[in-house]
């Protein structure tokens, strides 16, 4: 490995880093959109606290319980290699093959880390409180996505049995949707959203911010996806980058499509969510699908995140403002599954490494989010009080107005 | 002095405004306004179907003298109107008194 290509390859992976840190923007974005004027100080302030204590959580322990360095023999489910971060001994210039520096590799994982919680924090927007929120997504970033991520990432025993997640559909995705889920079980829905058995509209205070948040997090996928071939490595890069981009915009196509013929209008924020359906669709096998395939990933997924939003919205009752339950646990299954039906590791045996892979993931995840939920609820407590749910968060628990001068509801 | 309180379309306001400027009215007061009339907007946000019934329209509250009242109800009716369902209406209340705050002059030459 001469020095130029790791330099390359380590400017690539540190533009990747900065590509998915972005993407907070882009959540923050989309998430503001999708909701109400009134609770937007709320929103961001959120989103602050997750990338700003996920990165220091991460440094504290999530990044020695990710990579703890499983030694042969070990069952690959549980270690941890102390607190902080340090340069390991003896480390030589092609860290990771060449790939990146021990730092970089820090940092691209801290991101990677942080986007979890921010997922949970679409879904439980404009009623959860803000020590709630904190409490929970600080002991989820630290303790339950990191230790999944051992198992696959990190050398453990789901890597060692086969199963195959390139960037992330499970292992971020799920992982951050499972919890949203769970959250969003125990908290209930926004006040008015149901009434009478009846299922209410409401509508979000800025479709045009969330359409360019969305832009914005498909940039992100550039390097989250891309990031994910861990080196500037020509032909792997590319590949993944258009297979990232078909299924995007496969996904918005047909969610779009899907959206018009089920619901009878042209919907903006089905067609925004069909492009995040397809990007977290693709986000497990990028590296393993041809472009058709890709194509036919990202469409599915975009099936898939209009009819889960319908399905999560109208039956099971479950209120997800921003979608984003749909978006990364269910087409984050459906991209994880997809890999043992497309592309070139395609097989029954893959399939059910896949289908393992979800399963064994989903329930620690759904086990660790009730622990953490529980310990959530009876200290600082997960819902604000009715009135204040009501005025809104912004001046109730934050004293501040979003929009001075400006009325809000 | 009358107050001639008109709601009409948004889309007529600039015409309205000239309209009555042309005619001499210094100064008036408009601001948005939300109705709710029997017609209904089908709308659709994220898979939900749901009706709207808000109208959007532009309020305006001018104050006038007696002689000028039809004129200017003239001017409102000709400017604001498109002919179309939604035009708009106007209301004619009685004003008592009215004073200027920096000169505290009354009558008609407060206006």
């Amino acid at each position: 490995m001469t020095e130029a290509l790791f330099t390359a390859n380590n400017v690539w992976m540190m533009i990747c880093t900065a590509l998915v840190f972005i993407m907070h923007l882009g959540f923050g974005f989309l998430e503001l959109g999708m909701t109400r004027q009134k609770n937007a100080i709320n929103i961001f302030f959120k989103n602050f606290f997750v990338i700003t204590m996920g990165i220091l959580i991460y440094y504290l322990v999530g990044f020695n319980l990710m990579y703890p360095g499983f030694s042969d023999g070990s069952p690959g489910i549980l270690d941890f290699a102390g607190f902080g971060i340090s340069l390991p001994e003896g480390e030589v210039i092609d860290y990771a093959g060449g790939g990146y520096t021990y730092w970089t590799d820090f940092l691209f994982q801290a991101v990677f880390a942080a986007t979890t919680a921010t997922i949970v924090s679409g879904a439980v927007a404009e009623r959860v409180k803000l020590e709630g929120f904190m409490v929970f997504s600080l002991l989820y970033v630290a303790i339950a996505y990191p230790i999944v991520g051992s198992w696959q990432w990190g050398g453990g025993w789901l890597s060692q049995l086969g199963f195959h997640d390139f960037a992330g559909s499970t292992l971020v995705h799920s992982v951050g949707g499972w919890a949203a889920l769970m959250f969003v079980y125990f908290l209930g829905p926004r006040i008015g959203k149901y009434e009478n058995g009846k299922t209410n509209a409401i509508p979000g205070h800025n479709l045009p911010l969330a359409a360019g948040g969305v832009l914005i997090l498909w940039l992100g996928w550039f390097g989250f996806n891309g990031g994910s071939v861990l080196s500037g490595e020509p032909s792997a890069t590319s590949l993944v980058l258009v297979n990232t981009c078909l299924a995007a915009s496969a996904g918005a196509v047909v969610a779009f499509l899907v959206a018009k013929l089920s619901f009878g209008s042209f919907d903006l924020t089905m067609f925004i969510n069909g492009v995040l359906g397809g990007l977290v669709g693709i986000t497990a096998g990028a590296d393993q699908m041809d472009a058709i395939q890709s194509i036919v990933i990202g469409g599915l997924a975009g099936v898939v995140v209009v009819y889960g939003i319908t399905l999560l919205d109208k039956i099971l009752k479950l209120d997800d403002p921003v979608g984003a339950i749909a978006v990364h646990l269910i087409c984050g299954i459906w991209g994880t599954i997809a890999v043992g039906i497309f592309g070139n590791l395609a097989g029954w045996q893959q399939f059910i490494h896949q289908v393992v892979g979800v399963g064994t993931i989903g329930l620690f995840c759904v086990v660790s989010s009730i622990l953490f939920l529980i310990i959530t609820k009876y200290s600082v407590g997960i819902r604000v009080k009715r009135d204040y749910e009501i005025q809104g968060l912004d001046c109730t628990e934050h004293a501040m107005d979003a929009y001075s001068d400006f009325q809000t509801k | 002095m009358k107050k001639i309180e008109a709601i009409i379309r948004e889309s007529q306001f600039l015409k309205v405004r000239d309209a009555l400027r042309k005619l001499g009215v210094k100064h008036f007061t408009y601001w948005d306004v939300t109705g709710v009339g029997k017609e209904k907007q089908p709308h659709v946000y994220r898979g939900v179907n749901y009706e709207s019934s808000a109208v959007s329209r532009r309020f305006i509250s001018l104050v006038v003298s007696e002689e000028l009242l039809d004129t200017a109800i003239d001017t409102i009716l000709d400017s604001a109107s498109t002919n179309e369902v939604g035009d708009g209406k106007i209301f004619v209340l009685p004003i008592e008194k009215s004073i200027r705050i920096r000169t505290k002059e009354s009558g008609l030459s407060s206006l």
